[in-house]
């Protein structure tokens, strides 16, 4: 952190200065590349001015460039913690400007993967909020589930971060049956003991909670007006959750509970998240219960391409194969806005389609945006300490705020 | 409803309610893909989106997103998605505008607007009137030039590099080792607008 003193108007014999500091950009606990510029009298927050765009990448005109296909792992690469609830929104704003319907199995693959990624997200999370305030152990311990997912992902996928798995349409391939039976023996027995122990140690730990309980209050309205959502909106106590209120693929089918907050500090962000991942876990097992046998994918040869094994057979399949990766599918005329619970709040993507193979316009609507747009309304007043604990209660992820 | 994206269903008269709170505030409601966009005139859109929150119930703003249409007139429009969380619905609401003329800013009614107008701005150069905080956002320190139109190049102007020499980064004229490809994959049958090697022959006839 580098230091300047700023000259300010002295009472009596005793100076008082108010110091401007930079937390970041390099900083562990800012969760990548965030810079804040703050105002401190002593150690209280004065002025909080967050800088971000240092991972600017272009997504958004990068994808104006590329056929709906081709843009699709860019989605991956925004928050990179949670790669298939990025790709998730994106796939569901094309299908509903193509009218796609999805077969079943596709739906409940993609629900499937999309519960393993907010437990794999959130294990970082957690880990890290916990780390940002002083304790290292459970981090390890969370590392450890999240180590499984990742295995889960290569398995299903090829690939363990950018899975580039949900298609529009359905998902790429069918998953092995034994790599279900796995997940089914793992959400049992490995990760709910792992996950327990790492929680036990924090969740009533007086250390944690002098650190988090009271920290950084956010009301209901406030909440609202500063265009919170997910964890965040949740732990200010609305139950509000894309998932229940807006059912995408089979969510509506799904049995879960949804966590909300009393009191709207960082605590409560922490135990919504606790909880998100046990309802995850019944999700996914409810997931491995009901998921039929079927395609996995769209039979739309002009959306989704045809099965390896029918192209050696079929000219029609390989002429459909060659004109779905070069030109792409064409996309009718359209604009939708479509928004996701994401492991992190609500993932938007608003789509405007002009008929050709490339996307118009797609813009991106990160929730980190706004969460961290309201840093300095949550920090004023608060101690610099409690910064580390705030950054880390919002789960920003800056690949997705920056874009 | 084949597509399996997030359903919403408008409720029951939620059109009527919506034009009735606008009256002549609203030049055009359109319902495609079973969402509804309204088109808001740039002058009212603060009275506008003031009677959207408190009379129809349209409590967050999700996003702010800026679109270039370079063959419109008025070039570009700034897109407010509303979100409903009583209602569980959702409403677009379009402004137009170009370069010149300053959108309101709704800053006075959501605070979160703050930012998102910040990158409109960054990105598109639509000026917000009433926004106290109007800085780049996204791009760099002391970037020239608004990066999503249409007419700025992929590749951008300038690129960077650290100097060993200098010991500092230095800004230079983008220059591609590589010609900048753009593969272009529309059908011959569908209209391209450009004159294949050889067609221009027939075409001097």
């Amino acid at each position: 952190m580098s230091l300047i003193i700023e000259k300010a108007p002295t009472t009596g014999d005793q100076a008082i200065e108010n110091y401007t500091i930079n937390f970041g950009p390099q900083h562990p606990a800012a969760h990548g590349v965030l810079r804040l510029v703050m105002e401190l009298d002593g150690e209280i927050i004065e002025r909080l001015d967050p800088h971000v765009g240092l991972l600017h990448r272009g997504t958004e005109k990068l994808i104006e460039h590329k056929t709906y296909l081709q843009a699709l792992p860019y989605f991956d690469r925004l928050d990179y913690c949670s790669p298939l609830a990025m790709e998730h929104s994106y796939v569901l704003a094309i299908e509903k400007l193509l009218n796609l319907e999805v077969p079943i199995r596709a739906q409940y693959l993609r629900v499937f993967f999309a519960e393993l990624t907010r437990i794999c997200n959130h294990m970082l999370n957690l880990g890290a909020h916990v780390m940002d305030v002083g304790a290292m152990t459970p981090n390890l311990w969370l590392f450890e589930i999240r180590e499984d997912c990742l295995n889960f992902f290569e398995r299903a996928s090829g690939a363990r971060m950018h899975c580039a798995y949900f298609r529009p349409g359905g998902v790429h391939q069918d998953v092995p049956l034994k790599l279900l039976t796995d997940i089914g023996d793992w959400l049992d027995k490995r990760m709910p003991k792992l996950f327990g122990d790492a929680i036990s140690l924090v969740a009533d730990n007086r250390i944690f909670k002098q650190r988090n309980v009271d920290i950084a209050i956010v009301s209901k309205e406030d909440a609202i007006k500063w265009g919170f959502s997910g964890p965040m909106i949740r732990g200010s106590g609305i139950p509000w959750d894309i998932r229940k209120s807006q059912p995408y693929d089979v969510y509506a089918q799904m049995d879960f509970d949804v966590p909300v907050g009393t009191g709207g500090d960082c605590y409560d962000r922490f135990m919504v998240r606790v909880e998100e991942v046990r309802q995850s876990v019944r999700i996914m097992k409810q997931c491995l219960l009901e998921m039929p046998q079927g395609p996995v994918c769209s039979d739309d040869r002009k959306v989704s391409p045809p099965k390896r094994a029918e192209m050696k057979q079929s000219m029609e399949a390989m002429i459909h194969h060659f004109k779905l990766y070069t030109e792409g599918f064409h996309v009718p005329e359209g604009q939708v806005y479509v928004a996701t619970e994401s492991p992190k709040g609500e993932f938007g993507v608003y789509l405007i389609a002009d008929g050709t193979n490339k996307p118009y316009r797609c813009k991106i609507r990160p929730t980190a945006f706004s969460h961290l747009q309201a840093m300095e309304m949550m920090s004023k007043g608060h101690m610099l300490a409690d910064t580390t604990a705030i950054i880390g209660a919002i789960d920003v992820v800056f690949g997705e705020c920056d874009r | 409803m084949a597509h399996s994206a997030p359903a919403i269903a408008h409720p029951k008269g939620v059109k009527t309610e919506i034009k009735k709170a606008l009256g002549k505030m609203l030049v055009r409601l359109d319902e495609a893909n079973g969402e509804i966009g309204l088109h808001v005139k740039s002058g009212a859109l603060v009275d506008a989106m003031t009677a959207l929150r408190d009379v129809c119930g349209y409590q967050q703003l999700m996003e702010i997103a800026g679109v270039d249409w370079p063959s419109r007139d008025p070039r570009f429009e700034v897109v407010y998605c509303l979100l409903s969380l009583t209602k569980n619905h959702r409403i677009r609401v379009h402004v137009a505008t170009n370069e010149a003329d300053p959108v309101p800013s709704v800053t006075g009614i959501w605070p979160v607007a703050g930012w998102l107008e910040r990158e409109v701005f960054d990105m598109y150069g639509v000026l917000f009137s009433g926004n106290a905080d109007l800085r780049r956002i996204l791009t760099d320190y002391g970037f020239e030039g608004h990066p999503q139109r249409k007419d700025f190049p992929l590749t951008g102007y300038v690129e960077l590099r650290y100097s060993e020499e200098e010991k500092r980064v230095k800004y230079e004229p983008v220059q591609l080792a590589q010609d900048f490809r753009s593969f272009d994959f529309l059908s011959p049958w569908e209209g391209t607008d450009y004159v294949l090697p050889g067609d221009e022959k027939g075409a001097k006839k």
